[in-house]
Formats: C-alpha cells, structure tokens, sequence
C-alpha cells in the first residue's frame, strides 16, 4: 500500500469513518466564500439538502434562491460569472445538468463562464428515491462540453479540496457529490488537483481504475485481492475529464490488466474514457463496471450496490477472472 | 462614444442599416431576414441614442449592457455595430462564413462588443438576471442592462422562470424589450402557441408594461426613458412590429422568419434572383419618407 498518499488510518477497519460526500462540498463552499468575496451561490429549492445551507447563512447576501427552476439557475449563474463572480450553482444532478444541459452549454462552456455546477445526490447512494432521481448519466453528459472539467471526488474530505480548488479554477467545471454517507477514504494530507489522478494503492497485476465512491470498493477490492496473491493497483481518478493519462497509462503499461468501476452509466462515463485512452495509446483487456445501460431503482445504497454489482466482492471475482482467462 | 443624432437622422440610419442586413444575407446565402429587418430602428436607436457605451473601448466598466436573447438576429446586431464603430463596415460581408467574427448567432468570445453568446432561445433574460444581481452586490445599479427578446422566444419557460426572479429580486435595472412581430418559423405567433393576453401575462408576472409602434423611433427613446424612471417593478417594452418591415415583399409573411433573400422562391416575392435588387431598390427609395407612416 501507498503511504505516500496519506490515506484514513481507519480505511480497513469494519467500522471505517464515513460522512455524505456532499458534506464537504457544503464546507468547501464556505471556506471559498470566506477566502474570496466573489464566491457567490445559488440553488434551486434544495438549499439544505445540497449543503449550501452553510454559505448561505454566513453570506445571506451572496446567495440567490432561484425556486425550482434549474435551467435560471444555469442562466442566472452564467450571468454573475459575466461580472466577475464565482458562482456555484447546486441542485440535484438530476435536474442540473439534467434538465439544464444546454443552458450550461451554451451560456458557460461557448461563452466561457466559469459556471461551478454542483450534482448532488447523483448516483446510488440517492437510494429510496429512484430512478429519476439516481443521476447515472452525469459524467457522460458533462464529459461530452468543451471547457468543462469533470470532478468525482471519492469522499466529502476530497469534495472539500475539489470545491476549493474549483473556486481557482478559470473554467467552467462540474462536481458530483453524493447523498447518504460513504466511506472517508482520504485525508486533508492527500493530494489533490484537478486533472490529476492517484495511485492510492501500488501493484504490479492489474490496475483497477475507480471514481467516487467506488474507490474506497476498489481499495477493498485490492486488500481481498492481495490475500488472493494478486496484487492489485488501484488508481483514483477524481478527475475525469481532463482525464489524467500519464499516470493511466503509466500503471497499466506495467499490469496489462485493466479494470474500471463506477456508479455511473459506463456509456459515456470513467470506462468509456479509460477505454478512449487506451485504444488510442495503449491498447488492453479491460473490463467496465458500473451501470450497463439500465435505470436504478429504489432501495438502500448498500442493496443496491449489491444489486448492480459494484461491491469489493464483486471487484474482486471480476479481477480473478479477468486474470485468469488472460493467463489461459 | 457615440455622436448623437437627431430622429430624422435615426431613421435615416436605421434604413441604411436595412440595406446592409440585406447585402448581408444576399452574401451570406442563408439567415433570418423578417426580424433583423423590423429590429433595425429599436436597434439604432438603442446604439445611437439609448445605450451608454463606447465602441472604442466595449469592456468598459460604467457601460450599459445590451443581450440579444433572440440570437437569430444577429444580422442587424452586427449591422448597428459596426455603424457605431464597433468594427469595419466591410467586415459585414463575412456574416456566417468559415473564419468570420460575425458567427451565424452571436458569440460572445468572438467579437469584442458582445455581452452573451445566444441563439437557443430563451436564455437572455436570466444572464440579464445574473448580471443585475452582481451589479447590486457591488453597487453598480445604475448600469443598465437592455434584454432584447423575440415574441416566438417567450414560448421557452426559461424566459417566465427568469421574468419570476427579476420580478422577486427587484431587479430594476433590467429592461426587457419583446419584438412583437407576431411571427414566428411555422407561423404566427398565435397559430403556433398563442400569447395573448401578453401584456397581462408580463403584468401577472411582476412587470411594468409599455407597449409601442417598434418602427416609432422617438416612441422607443420615450420608453426607454421611462422604463429607466421606473423604480418599483422591472419593466418590459412591448414593442409591435412589423416582420420584415421596410420590403412589402416580406412584410407581415412568416415565411421569411427563418430564411435569406435570394435563396428560395417565395409567394408573393419576386424571383429569387431578383429579390436582393427589388428590396434594396425599395429600401433606398424610402430613404427620409418613412416619418410617422405607421402611426
Ligand atoms: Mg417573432
């Protein structure tokens, strides 16, 4: 393992810390709106529920509630951003950048604004709610935007770097964050910068290659896989796009063996920009979890994630496997 | 800055601006020819006499700001720029083609000027929102921000969405102006999805309404004078056109909402290859006969 990087002490412990990944994005938020009096925000009738609460209070007068209409949040940020703020526009990620998409094109990826759009409750931990409220399509619409950075980060420790570093950044940029609480897989000593990707534990017989909450599966994944005699590398990209290919191919020139999990559409998101990388530049088995094609569905995070198959477990069989009938 | 003139001098401009818009889309081969046409004298008048800005120096910080929302105008945007200054009147001919600064819709980072990128509809009133509201953070309230709409363009709920929110924030300083041409591509505006009762739609929405003859030069300034007086709502011109105003041939005829001269055979037009001529040739003889005929 990786000491480099500063990971939780108690990552491998049974009752490992965790915290909604939102939660640090609420904290972000704040501490960018204390360091910089351009940081503004807004939201879409869901001021607790995606953490802006906490900005809002200590800057009432800096905040916008734009009711339940998300494509004014996008045009309404796009137009502060022309003035000189920072906005950070947050709803669920459903409906921002689901139902807002080309406003966000268009008013702030062709007009280069650098709109801060905040996903919440995207992907599987958003639970009971169901399907149209799981976003899974999130990373491939974002993916797809000139002058747009895709930003997953893994726990509400990284969420809390991203939101800082996105107040820096010059661009327009997306964040997706989470719901119900995950795993704390980093620290505030753990790197992080946008475009960068991280080796997070070190092997030599395949990479497995996981965003957002999938990482702290991955690295799970990885500790199971080491008893196994495989030894696993597991590299955390909480960037996606610009996706960080040095470091990629990097790690797989030495595996040979790739696997990417996500809890995502694998149409268009992390596995679809793994597999762009490497069959242009490096051709190699790879395997994509993640959702394949299909709608969620209600439940708790944990049952679903035992439904879709993206569990350590899973992780684990899936790289046996792959290992195994490549050696063949 | 920008000399002001006297109206007759603004009518006169806005009709050689209608001959551009002409060569323009002739050259072009293809653009929206009925609303850049009937915009032309609202649009002089706004970067004539209207507008506190300065071609010489468009980032300056005390301008006003000025959103064309309705992005499939860009013709008689760039023609009124480049009159005031903006840029070189020869630059016109290249509206639409590879390498031109004149995009077929408007695009901010690709002409020093321009405040918004816009031609999906609806968008322009919420970045006006937006900027008003920096504007207020930063008590620089007394730059005013003029949101150009069409009529086709208020069927987006972005727009209402935007109207709702300028409306709650008492965003004064944003003046909408509806083009009401009462056309839109597949026909009139109340065959395709009727808007009436506009005015009472904008009043139940938190505005001031003035309603104008668009064509009426002086009227327009009025307004605009009073829209800036208003203090306690936001308000909004609606300001009645007639689509294509200036060549009888596309008066009042949706079907040249969407298309350039020259390029199709039209009912009740001359034949394509005549059209550019016939509408120039009407146009220049209406030079300083245009006072007050639609009154
Ligand atoms: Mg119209």
């Amino acid at each position: 393992m990786s000491s480099s990087m500063h990971l939780a002490e108690d990552l491998y412990k049974k009752d490992v810390t965790s915290e909604p990944i939102r939660k640090g994005f609420g904290r972000g938020l704040l501490e960018a709106g204390k360091r910089n009096s351009n940081v503004v925000a807004l939201c879409a009738d869901l001021t607790e529920s995606t953490q802006i609460h906490l900005f809002a209070k200590e800057f009432p007068e800096r905040f916008i509630e734009v009711g339940i209409a998300e494509q004014n949040l996008a045009t309404v940020g796009a137009g502060l951003a022309a003035m000189g703020k920072i906005p950070f526009i947050s709803s669920y990620a459903a409906f921002s950048p689901g139902r807002n998409w080309e406003q966000i094109k268009t008013t702030a990826c062709i007009n280069q604004r650098p709109v801060k759009v905040i996903g919440s409750h995207a992907g599987l931990y958003t639970g009971p709610d169901g399907a149209t409220h799981q976003m899974l399509e999130d990373i491939a619409l974002m993916r797809a935007l000139p002058n747009m950075a895709v930003i997953v980060p893994c726990d509400s420790v990284e969420a809390e770097k991203a939101t800082l570093a996105m107040a820096n950044h010059p661009q327009a940029n997306y964040l997706r964050v989470a719901r119900d609480s995950s795993p704390i897989v980093t620290t505030t000593h753990t790197p992080f910068e946008i475009g960068k990707a991280y080796v997070f534990a070190k092997g030599d017989d395949i990479t497995l290659v996981a965003t957002g909450t999938m990482t702290y599966q991955a690295l799970m994944a990885a500790e199971m896989l080491f008893k196994d005699g495989i030894d696993a590398e597991v590299v955390h990209v909480p960037t996606i796009k610009p996706l960080d290919g040095v470091t990629l191919l990097h790690s797989v020139r030495k595996t040979k063996h790739v696997i990417t999990i996500e809890e995502a559409q694998i149409n268009g998101g992390l596995g679809s920009a793994v597999a762009e990388l490497l069959g242009e530049h490096a051709p190699t088995p790879l395997l994509r979890m993640g959702i394949k094609d299909r709608f969620g569905e209600s439940g708790q995070p944990a049952e679903l994630l035992e439904h879709f198959g993206l569990t350590a477990k899973n992780i684990r069989l899936a790289a046996v496997h792959m290992l195994e009938t490549n050696h063949k | 800055m920008v000399k002001k003139m006297s109206i007759k001098e603004l009518e006169k401009k806005a009709y050689d601006v209608r001959i551009d818009i002409i060569k323009m889309l002739e050259h072009a081969g293809n653009g929206h020819s009925a609303g850049p046409l009937d915009l032309a004298d609202m649009m002089t008048a706004l970067y004539f006499d209207v507008l506190k800005h300065d071609p010489k120096k468009p980032d300056w910080d005390e301008r006003d700001l000025f959103i064309m929302s309705n992005g499939h105008c860009a013709p008689v945007l760039y023609a009124v720029m480049a009159h005031a200054g903006y840029f070189d009147k020869k630059e016109l001919m290249t509206l639409r083609r590879f390498g031109s600064r004149l995009q077929g819709h408007p695009e901010r980072t690709s002409l020093p000027g321009l405040e918004t990128t816009s031609g999906p509809l609806g968008e322009g009133l919420g970045q006006a929102a937006g900027m008003a509201l920096a504007m207020k953070m930063d008590q620089q309230s007394h730059r005013w921000i003029y949101c150009m709409m069409g009529d086709g363009e208020l069927n987006e709920g972005n727009i209402w969405e935007s109207a709702m929110l300028v409306a709650k924030y008492k965003l004064s300083n944003v003046i909408g102006i509806v083009d009401r041409n009462n056309i839109q591509i597949d026909g009139t505006t109340e065959y395709v999805m009727p808007l009436e009762d506009l005015k009472g739609k904008w009043e139940s929405f938190g505005w001031h309404v003035i309603e104008i003859d668009g064509h009426n030069i002086e009227a327009f300034i009025d307004a605009c004078a009073m829209a800036r007086a208003i203090v306690e709502k936001p308000v909004v011109i609606i300001a009645h056109t007639i689509p294509g105003k200036g060549v009888d041939y596309m008066e009042y005829d949706y079907h040249w909402h969407g298309i350039a001269v020259g390029i199709a055979d039209v009912a009740g037009a001359p034949p394509k290859h005549d059209q550019a001529a016939v509408a120039l040739r009407e146009l220049r003889s209406l030079k300083g006969k245009i006072t007050g005929d639609h009154e």
